[in-house]
């Protein structure tokens, strides 16, 4: 697999969130683009997710987020994420990260403490599980960038989809 | 002994930002640096950003991240401008707002005292070391124009930035190495040599993709300036 040095992309999604924040000037506004280009991202990602790493088919949530936290995060971002606090029945649970590398070099000024910086996350992982018919949803409970001691990203489970073969086999 | 080295480390990154940023001011004078640092590190359980000791800079992230993220960048770009020239001015202030702070992490680490002062210098420091630690190795060439005195170019060919890009023909002459290009004229700008920086392809005879060339036209004032240098 081929990698970067992981402080151009560090750099990069900074300048991309500054850029943001001056077209858009509101914060909820940046929020709400961050999570849609998280989910551009997403739908395209889990394409190549499933092709480099060649996983079977997860039988249930719980695996589906296994695999997201250990082999995903570990592809792309090169760091692992632990699955915790699950709910009773089984459809909540929460990522922590312990370490982040989009937020490296990142300290929130105080005009800005709205502001979800690592929502694109939350939208890669919202757009690659709705193509493989599980949606969820998304959001940051705990967040090192506003004074938190980890990352930690809820996921809830809304619905999960059967597979549908696209294709009508008598056509 | 260990909290020693990293508050003389701390004091020489302040002296750093005092003395070469033009972008930062410190109200407070060097002396009391270090006991403000206490101060905060002792109210706050966590330490400041700025009081972090800084990262050795090795970790890695998979180029698939940086391509999607990258072309993101590109597509909400796109939203926002009418042609390409726009497209690829923002490209470019992207890199900018990148390039302005590399210089300063760039010279912290590499240990060094002196700032360049000569233009040849400074060129040596952009194909070197901030290739390196952009693209993993020097880049290819590093040539003066022929037509005027003030352009320098740098070649490349295989960016990665460029990698997974493959540009429509009505876009005509677009290179997404403008975010590149961007990080140059920050690293030149921040560094005192203000130029207008610019990415083409050049098609290299006898290879079927062009090569990437980094286009740089330095002001008038810098030539003047390094003319007036002593030179040696």
């Amino acid at each position: 697999m081929e990698t970067i040095n992981s402080e151009i992309f560090t750099l990069m999604y900074g300048s991309i969130v500054r850029q943001l924040i001056t077209d858009l000037e509101d914060i909820t506004e940046v929020n709400k683009q961050l999570d849609t280009m998280g989910y551009n991202i997403g739908v395209r990602l889990i394409d190549e997710f499933l092709a480099k790493s060649r996983t079977a088919a997860c039988t249930d949530f719980r695996d589906s987020t296994e695999k997201v936290a250990k082999v995903g995060f570990r592809m792309f971002l090169n760091t692992t994420a632990n699955v915790t606090n699950w709910n009773p029945e089984g459809t909540e649970c929460s990522l922590v990260l312990e370490d982040n590398p989009l937020t490296d070099f990142v300290e929130l000024p105080e005009g800005c403490s709205k502001l979800k910086y690592c929502n694109v996350l939350c939208g890669v992982i919202r757009g690659a599980l709705e193509m493989v018919n599980v949606q969820v949803e998304c959001d940051f409970a705990k967040d090192t960038l506003r004074g938190d001691e980890l990352n930690e990203i809820r996921l809830k489970l809304i619905s999960e989809g059967t597979e549908a073969y696209p294709f009508k086999d008598d056509d | 002994m260990r909290s020693d080295r990293s508050s003389r480390r701390r004091l020489a990154l302040a002296a750093i930002w005092l003395r070469k940023s033009p972008f930062q001011t410190s109200e407070q004078p060097l002396n009391s640096l270090a006991s403000s640092i206490a101060r905060r590190a002792m109210f706050s359980g966590r330490l400041n950003l700025i009081d972090r000791p800084l990262s050795k800079g090795k970790s890695e992230v998979s180029l698939s991240a940086f391509s999607f993220l990258f072309s993101e960048m590109v597509q909400y770009s796109q939203t926002q401008v009418s042609n390409i020239g726009e497209l690829e001015r923002r490209l470019e202030d992207a890199g900018y707002s990148i390039g302005l702070r590399l210089l300063e992490m760039l010279c912290f680490r590499e240990r060094n005292s002196k700032r360049e002062i000569k233009l040849l210098d400074a060129l040596k420091f952009v194909h070197s070391t901030v290739w390196k630690y952009l693209f993993g190795r020097q880049a290819r060439d590093l040539e003066q124009s022929n037509a005027a005195d003030d352009e320098y170019m740098i070649s490349d060919s295989d960016l990665f930035v460029n990698k997974f890009i493959s540009v429509p023909k009505d876009m005509g002459q677009l290179n997404c190495a403008a975010f590149v290009a961007g990080i140059v004229r920050g690293v030149l700008d921040s560094a005192g040599f203000p130029a207008r920086v610019t990415a083409h392809f050049v098609p290299v005879p006898g290879q079927p993709r062009p090569k990437t060339t980094i286009l740089m036209k330095f002001d008038a004032s810098v030539l003047q300036r390094d003319s007036a240098l002593p030179s040696g």
